[in-house]
């Protein structure tokens, strides 16, 4: 039963009230091409530990953000949250008085002509309205069911709306609205934990209690771990586990991190990489993506295969990016994808809504088919020891399962590793079905649950 | 903004809180960067806004908004209010804050150079002539650098009667050269990685980098990495440079000891802790040479976490946390400390920004220095074999704090009291109080650095804060080195 609150703050931004703030800073710019991003949030997030809510916040705050370009390249960003007429003549000043200082950049393009943009639905009125009262009921269940298992448990229910507004002065228009509801749970027993994690734009499309079940779970069959010697093992990725490890991979998808030279695809573009099992496309238009559908200049994400059969195929291109691996790679014929980042920036551009191909099996099925490995349901502190040998270290967290003859035989000590993820895409020999999935140490992606032969753990913790 | 806070303290109280603190935050952000002979980006933030902490009932409400009227604050403070009752209906111990007086202060952290003051123009200059010098050493493939300022300006009033009005100027900046040649990617950076040296301080501080000054050297130092050895695996002695040490403090000594974290309030994101209060003045977490401070005050020198009141209203201090290897202090917040039997706060609430809560945070945890007089040259010349470990590249470390392992940019072998190879990847890694344990040298004060990590993550919604971390270089020995490319 949902508890409305007279007192929750409703976003204040809609499509309107952004057209007519452009309109003022327009009003204000007078000697250059000038572009408006508007961001508006209302975010609520409660924070449960040791069984009480501790932690009951909510904030709402609007953004103006003023870039403005003279005809010879010039250009700069100012930021504000006062949009008022004084505060938006004052933002407008400042961005052209910034870019004025600028040398010319001979190699920028005028602003981004009027774009076609296809609307993604993701505003969700019950989660917007979802109240303090809401999120504490749901906090009182999952603590209900720690309190069945005499475990502790400690996490978050959140919910959040967003507004996104991007126009300029060549006649673009790019207006997207969302909302987002995310709960993260741990459970905690004497020597052993738990975890599970869920987002979604539409609150009742989660099931938080379910997911307080399945932590509580972990936690009781992983007590009284067992120290493993580190090594190489067959490891059993969890959705959240593939989630964490894939996000490391996609910065390098930027044209401009290989133009850069930082990126590990530096000399690999068209090249096989990874397993003929790996394909991964970015696709905002994903029935279980988030996001706006344009990008930081406010043109359309369009899909990019990354990789197709283990093979990387396309980069992702803001439009700048695009002009110069035009004159510099023709052969890679690049063209804007979407993906840029607000100008000016030194990043260029990365894919946000990663799809990773699924496969038939399904997690029961890889521990059913699995001898001797490692069910690991979480990562943590995950960190780029090698930039192109892609060599990522972090530790297991919250649920590490010895499987032995098909079965989970009990919990284990967490351990360290250091694993390329080149080489670790070429060992995966089992791909469960894609999902929407949340981690703590990227964004949210659509990945299947994975199954990798000889994964390196170097050394195992205390716990 | 005095005006403000005193409407949502008189409308939080109105409406039946048992306590309110508010905090109005006027904050300006200058972020310049260039890249490859051209400037990366400019930016000009400002953001300005309020945030009502109630306590009622017992439980807490929090809610902040920048939008600045009157009727809007009212209507944040009622909201506050009504996510408190939300709270209280899970909640199984009501929270008491540990008792501190009323303060009425006004302060200002140290600036010479208004960093606003000067030109951006001038700014973006200092950069491209460093840029030029990194790109002027064949072999470097990308030159990257930065400079970054903000002013704090806030009021804190709280319903007990403090009122305190503070302003930091926050400054840092630092340039980075990268070498791709073939299948690798090696990087130098200066004064530290991941943008360089911060401090509290003003354009001043700039100028003490001497960033022009060690262009030549750092770029050379990013093309010779490509041609240098592996480091090898070993288990071995281990020399730290000091920044490298200031992280290895940050993370296996600064978040071990936030009660907090020791109470499970972290549990589900940052972590928990292995510090239980049990291992309080029992715990050998050092040799007896690592003392270790948490120092807010500005006589322990102008650091990421140097204040003269957290977030809370409560005066800066300085707080042993290991005395001789031993040991003996946490950083509080008002309520853990009254959850833990202290008299009082140690002063390490901090938020990040107007829209956040304060959390518990490090403010400056710095070891001391060496009492005897030891440069880094003699503690090379005193080490017979070893490896030296310079500026980190990567950082890691499990979710109670014992595990960690750490990457550095360069490392030099040496052999019979002198550097010889250049050695690239270098790494170590072990059991966090094993390690402090082996640490038998620290160079003295002269050789001391208190550096500034301004990207420590915390909390949910996260909030990412500034730290401090006073070190000098240090010596351990029988060390795990060259774990991460263990195949």
């Amino acid at each position: 039963m949902p508890h409305p609150d007279t007192t929750t703050p409703g976003l204040s931004l809609d499509e309107a009230q952004a057209r007519a703030l452009f309109a003022r800073a327009q009003e204000a710019c007078r000697d250059a091409e000038i572009e408006v991003t508007l961001a508006a949030t209302v975010s609520e997030l409660t924070r449960f530990a040791n069984n009480t809510i501790h932690q009951n916040v909510a904030e709402q705050h609007v953004s103006l953000s003023v870039r403005t370009q003279t005809a010879d390249g010039r250009m700069a960003r100012a930021t504000t949250n006062r949009i008022d007429p004084d505060g938006i003549r004052a933002v407008v000043a400042r961005a052209g008085e910034l870019s004025r200082l600028q040398q010319p950049d001979p190699e920028a393009l005028p602003m981004a002509a009027p774009q076609t943009i296809v609307p993604v639905p993701r505003f969700f009125p019950a989660t917007a309205a979802f109240s303090p009262a809401d999120r504490a009921a749901v906090v009182g269940e999952i603590v209900r069911e720690a309190d069945r298992h005499h475990f502790t448990t400690a996490g978050i229910v959140a919910n959040q709306q967003n507004a996104l507004a991007i126009f300029n002065s060549r006649g673009l228009q790019a207006f997207h609205r969302e909302t987002s509801a995310e709960y993260s749970i741990t459970m905690l027993a004497d020597d052993s934990s738990g975890w599970a994690k869920g987002n979604a734009p539409d609150v009742s499309s989660l099931a938080p209690v379910a997911a307080a079940r399945r932590a509580a779970e972990k936690a009781r069959l992983s007590a009284a771990p067992v120290e493993l010697a580190p090594g190489r093992y067959t490891v059993i990725l969890e959705p959240a586990a593939v989630l964490d490890l894939m996000g490391f991979l996609f910065y390098d998808f930027g044209g401009l991190s290989v133009l850069d030279q930082r990126s590990f695809l530096t000399g690999r573009t068209r090249t096989k990489l990874f397993g003929d099992n790996i394909t991964i496309h970015d696709d905002v238009a994903h029935p279980l993506q988030s996001g706006a559908p344009f990008d930081g200049e406010g043109v359309p994400r369009r899909v990019a295969t990354l990789v197709e059969a283990g093979t990387v195929r396309d980069l992702v291109y803001a439009r700048q990016t695009a002009a110069r691996m035009q004159r510099e790679h023709p052969d890679l014929q690049a063209t804007p994808t979407g993906h840029g980042f607000p100008l000016p920036n030194e990043y260029g551009e990365a894919p946000g809504n990663i799809v990773v191909q699924g496969g038939t099996s399904s997690l029961d099925a890889m521990i059913a088919g699995t001898e001797r490995g490692i069910l690991v349901t979480r990562l943590w502190y995950i960190r780029e020891v090698d930039p192109f040998k892609k060599i990522l270290t972090g530790m297991t967290r919250d649920g590490t399962f010895l499987v032995e003859d098909g079965k989970l035989r009990c919990g284990v000590r967490n351990f360290r590793f250091n694993q390329s993820m080149v080489e670790m895409l070429n060992q995966v020999d089992a791909l469960g079905v894609s999902e929407r999935t949340s981690g703590e140490e990227s964004f949210d992606m659509v990945v299947p649950p994975m199954r990798v032969r000889d994964f390196n753990f170097t050394e195992v913790t205390r716990f | 903004m005095r005006e403000l806070a005193g409407w949502a303290l008189d409308a939080a109280m109105g409406s039946g809180a048992g306590y309110a603190d508010v905090r109005v935050l006027s904050e300006r952000h200058r972020s310049l960067s260039t890249k490859n002979g051209k400037v990366g980006h400019v930016g000009d933030e400002e953001s300005v806004g309020l945030g009502i902490r109630v306590l009622r009932d017992g439980a807490w409400g929090f809610a902040a908004t920048d939008r600045l009227d009157r009727e809007s604050i009212q209507r944040t403070a009622a909201h506050a209010l009504s996510i408190a009752r939300a709270s209280r209906t899970v909640c199984r111990t009501p929270v008491v804050l540990a008792p501190e007086a009323a303060h009425q202060a006004v302060w200002h952290g140290p600036c010479d150079v208004d960093p606003f003051s000067i030109p951006v123009d001038e700014n973006v200059g200092l950069l491209l002539e460093v840029d030029a010098v990194l790109r002027g050493v064949a072999g470097v493939t990308l030159a990257e650098a930065d400079l970054d300022f903000r002013r704090q300006h806030q009021v804190f009033l709280s319903s007990q009667g403090s009122d305190i009005e503070q302003t930091r100027h926050l400054s840092g900046g630092g340039y980075a050269a990268l070498c791709f040649a073939g299948d690798e990617i090696q990087k130098r950076s200066y004064p530290n990685s991941f943008g360089g040296q911060f401090q509290l301080a003003g354009y001043e501080l700039i100028a003490r980098l001497q960033l022009l000054a060690n262009a030549r050297r750092v770029a050379e130092e990013a093309v010779a990495l490509s041609r240098a050895l592996q480091c090898p695996q070993q288990v071995g002695t281990l020399i730290l440079d000091s920044s490298q040490l200031g992280l290895q403090i940050h993370e296996s000594i600064g978040h071990p000891i936030e009660l907090d974290r020791v109470l499970g309030m972290e549990a589900n994101f940052a972590g928990t802790s292995f510090l239980t209060l049990d291992q309080l003045r029992r715990l050998r977490y050092g040799s007896e040479l690592v003392n270790v401070v948490a120092d807010g005050r500005l006589e322990h020198g102008p650091g990421l976490g140097t204040l003269a009141f957290d977030d809370e209203g409560v005066p800066a201090q300085c707080t042993d946390i290991i005395r001789g290897g031993e040991f003996v202090g946490y950083i509080h917040s008002r309520e853990t400390a009254a959850m833990v039997g202290e008299s009082r706060s140690n002063g390490c609430m901090r938020a990040e920004s107007w829209n956040r809560i304060p959390l518990i945070r490090m403010t400056n945890i710095s070891i001391l220095p060496g009492k005897q007089e030891l440069s880094p040259e003699e503690l090379i010349a005193s080490t017979d074999d070893g490896v030296y470990m310079e500026t980190n590249r990567s950082w890691s470390i499990d979710d109670k704090r014992f595990n960690f392992q750490f990457g550095c940019e360069l490392g030099w072998e040496i052999k019979h009291g002198k550097r010889t190879r250049m050695l690239k990847n270098p790494s170590y890694s072990g059991i966090t109080t094993e390690f402090w344990n082996l640490m038998d040298a620290i160079c003295s004060r002269a050789h001391w650095t208190l550096w500034g990590t301004p990207n420590c993550g915390k909390g949910q919604p996260q909030q990412t804060m500034g730290t401090g971390h006073g070190a000098a270089p240090a010596r351990f020995r029988n060390v795990r080195i060259g774990t991460a490319y263990q195949s």
